[in-house]
């Protein structure tokens, strides 16, 4: 099975490549290092039907890092949410895949994004609505680490804290690079998990390409009681290609027809890697 | 229509008690409504259902941004959250919240505005509001209520709550006259008229319709006849009911607590510039901060007294007759 997600997180790259590169428009740096986190998460632990998107006792997925949607989409479509042969029409008109979530649009995604800051503060909206429902239905949100800058992220992990919502998680896609340079230079966040702790989530840190790691901390994570639960995924920007690996400039960065090919068969090369 | 509004109007009576009474019997109607303040229940009096319904309250601390995106989540897990701060704290500081996830996103929040124009008159210009009309009637699929009276906040709370999508609903702080007798029976989006008359027509919002009453009926002594109008739906707003004003009385006033820039006085002047142009006077608060004082002081020396409503109809009739007279000199 940790093969299985692997390789589908590998495939789900070359995707978002041709998406991105097809349009001359979109992120690949971030939706590349949150792969085989969306992965683990549509294929194996979210208890989602993508017959009824509407589901009342669905799990909720807030995809707060809303740039990275080429990811999203790519993930959804491959759950059932809408066909797979929808995914070249990202960012163009008429699409139902808006160059960031579009939730009246996109069967699947929960909730707006894009302007960054948001999945902690809704998801505890979410959590608290379930509790009120009664319902055993979990909210997980993924988190960028250059949102982590922003003031409501922190409004949103107390008031999860005061309410011991422990049906969330949330996992921060600790990439260490956001749109101008690496976040330890634009706003330094370290220690990350001592803050976390200190506003009194139980923290949990992972090597978030692993999908062993990951499924084991979603695992975990539901069992926590009393606090709600952070997963931090120590990342890579750019994950899958050599030369996008940890740089700002693949944030939004479009390859050229050259840099298209080469990263097209990195990328097919590591899937292999999990197929053979 | 005389028969909607008291004559001579009540006296005082509490706005907030009076919302804080409606969010208790809507708590009791609706069991998917779920109340959230950012720590100023005891301003807001939200406080009343936090009291009956504890498990259905939710603090966020002073967070105006995790207070909108808290109810996000609820909206979007099937809850009708209804969420309580300062109106001019909705307007900027949580603005980009009720952007994205109200108005683009489609999130069934409402926003109740406590404290609206300039009704906390005390503590001054950076608590009082007089921008909110503009801001959020600028963003799409925004719906903007305004209540006159303590009446009409009992009656008009239950409709916001099942009107499919965002609401702002605007709430002023003070004791306020009670305008409307029970024959009052508002509708989101429909303007009502109060006072028959075709010599000018007065569309008011809030508390300055209890003025433009008083208005009207000052005019009325002089045999002048106002049209009195209340617009309680600032968007969307009734324009076939403007437009059907302005071709009966021919003239206009405009009286809303807010800048007399983009809000009531605005959409009035966007609907007769495109469909029917007429003279119309604005009256608000004239692109200035005001200041502290007394709160009734406050609205006078702003620029919302019955006289100055008096003097911008007598303005508005006289550009009326001045248009007519100059089209029958030219036809001569």
């Amino acid at each position: 099975m940790v093969a299985d997600l692997s390789r589908r997180a590998g495939e789900y790259r070359t995707h978002v490549l041709r998406m991105v590169y097809g349009r001359k428009s979109g992120h690949i740096g971030g939706a590349f290092s949150c792969a085989e986190i969306l992965t683990a998460l549509y294929f194996h632990h979210l208890r989602v039907d993508p017959a009824r998107p509407d589901w009342s006792d669905r799990d909720r997925l807030v995809f707060s890092k809303g740039h990275a949607c080429a990811m999203l989409y790519t993930v959804l479509a491959h759950r059932g949410f809408f066909p797979v042969d929808e995914l070249p029409t990202f960012r163009g008109l008429d699409s139902r895949l808006q160059g960031h979530p579009e939730p009246q649009k996109t069967p699947g995604v929960e909730v707006a994004a894009g302007p960054l800051g948001h999945g902690v503060a809704i998801a505890a909206g979410m959590a608290l609505a379930a509790r009120m429902d009664g319902s055993k239905r979990r909210i997980y949100a993924i988190l960028g680490d250059g949102e982590l800058n922003s003031g409501v992220i922190w409004e949103g992990m107390m008031t999860a804290a005061k309410f011991a919502l422990d049906n969330l998680t949330v996992i921060v896609d600790y990439n260490g690079v956001q749109q101008t340079g690496t976040t330890r230079h634009v706003m330094p966040t370290e220690p990350i998990a001592d803050k976390w702790s200190a506003f009194n989530w139980h923290v949990i840190e992972i090597h978030g390409h692993n999908v062993g790691q990951i499924l084991d901390a979603l695992d975990r994570a539901d069992e926590v009681h009393g606090r709600p639960v952070v997963i931090i995924a120590r990342t890579t920007k750019g994950k899958g290609v050599s030369f996008m690996e940890n740089s700002p400039a693949w944030h939004g960065g479009i390859p050229d027809s050259a840099q298209f090919e080469a990263a097209l068969a990195e990328l097919n090369e590591g899937t292999r890697a999990w197929t053979v | 229509m005389d028969g909607l509004i008291r004559n001579p109007l009540g006296s005082p009576s509490s706005m907030r008690k009076a919302y804080g009474e409606a969010l208790v019997e809507l708590g009791r109607a609706r069991q998917d409504v779920v109340v959230l303040s950012a720590d100023v229940q005891s301003s807001d009096f939200s406080y009343m259902f936090e009291a009956v319904y504890p498990e259905r309250f939710i603090n966020v601390g002073i967070a105006e941004p995790a207070l909108v995106d808290v109810a996000v989540g609820l909206a979007s897990s099937g809850k009708v959250p209804i969420a309580n701060t300062f109106a001019f704290l909705f307007a900027t500081r949580a603005l980009e919240m009720v952007r994205t996830h109200l108005c683009f996103g489609g999130a069934n929040v409402k926003l109740a505005g406590a404290y609206g124009g300039l009704s906390d008159s005390f503590d001054g210009p950076t608590h009082q509001t007089i921008s909110d009309f503009a801001i959020f009637r600028s963003l799409p699929n925004m719906t903007i209520v305004v209540p006159a009276d303590p009446l009409a906040v009992r009656k008009l709370l239950p409709q916001v709550a099942a009107w499919k999508g965002p609401v702002y609903f605007r709430l002023c702080r003070n004791e306020v006259p009670e305008v409307f007798t029970d024959a009052y029976e508002p509708k989101i989006g429909e303007g009502v008229t109060l006072i028959d008359g075709d010599d000018a027509t007065v569309i008011a919002c809030g508390v300055m319709v209890a003025r433009a009453i008083e208005a009207a009926r000052s005019l009325s002594r002089q045999d002048i006849r106002l049209r009195v109008v209340e617009m309680h739906t600032i968007k969307p707003i009734d324009s076939d009911f403007i437009v059907r004003c302005a071709q009966e009385t021919g003239a206009l006033v405009t009286v809303e607590e807010h800048s007399i820039i983009g809000g009531l006085g605005g959409a009035v002047a966007e609907c007769l510039a495109q469909q029917y142009p007429a003279p119309l006077e604005r009256i608000g608060v004239n692109d200035t901060f005001a200041e502290s004082g007394p709160y009734l002081d406050l609205l006078d020396k702003y620029g919302m007294s019955v006289e100055a409503i008096v003097a911008a109809a007598q303005r508005a009739m006289a550009r009326k007759q001045a248009s007519s007279s100059h089209a029958t000199s030219e036809v001569y």
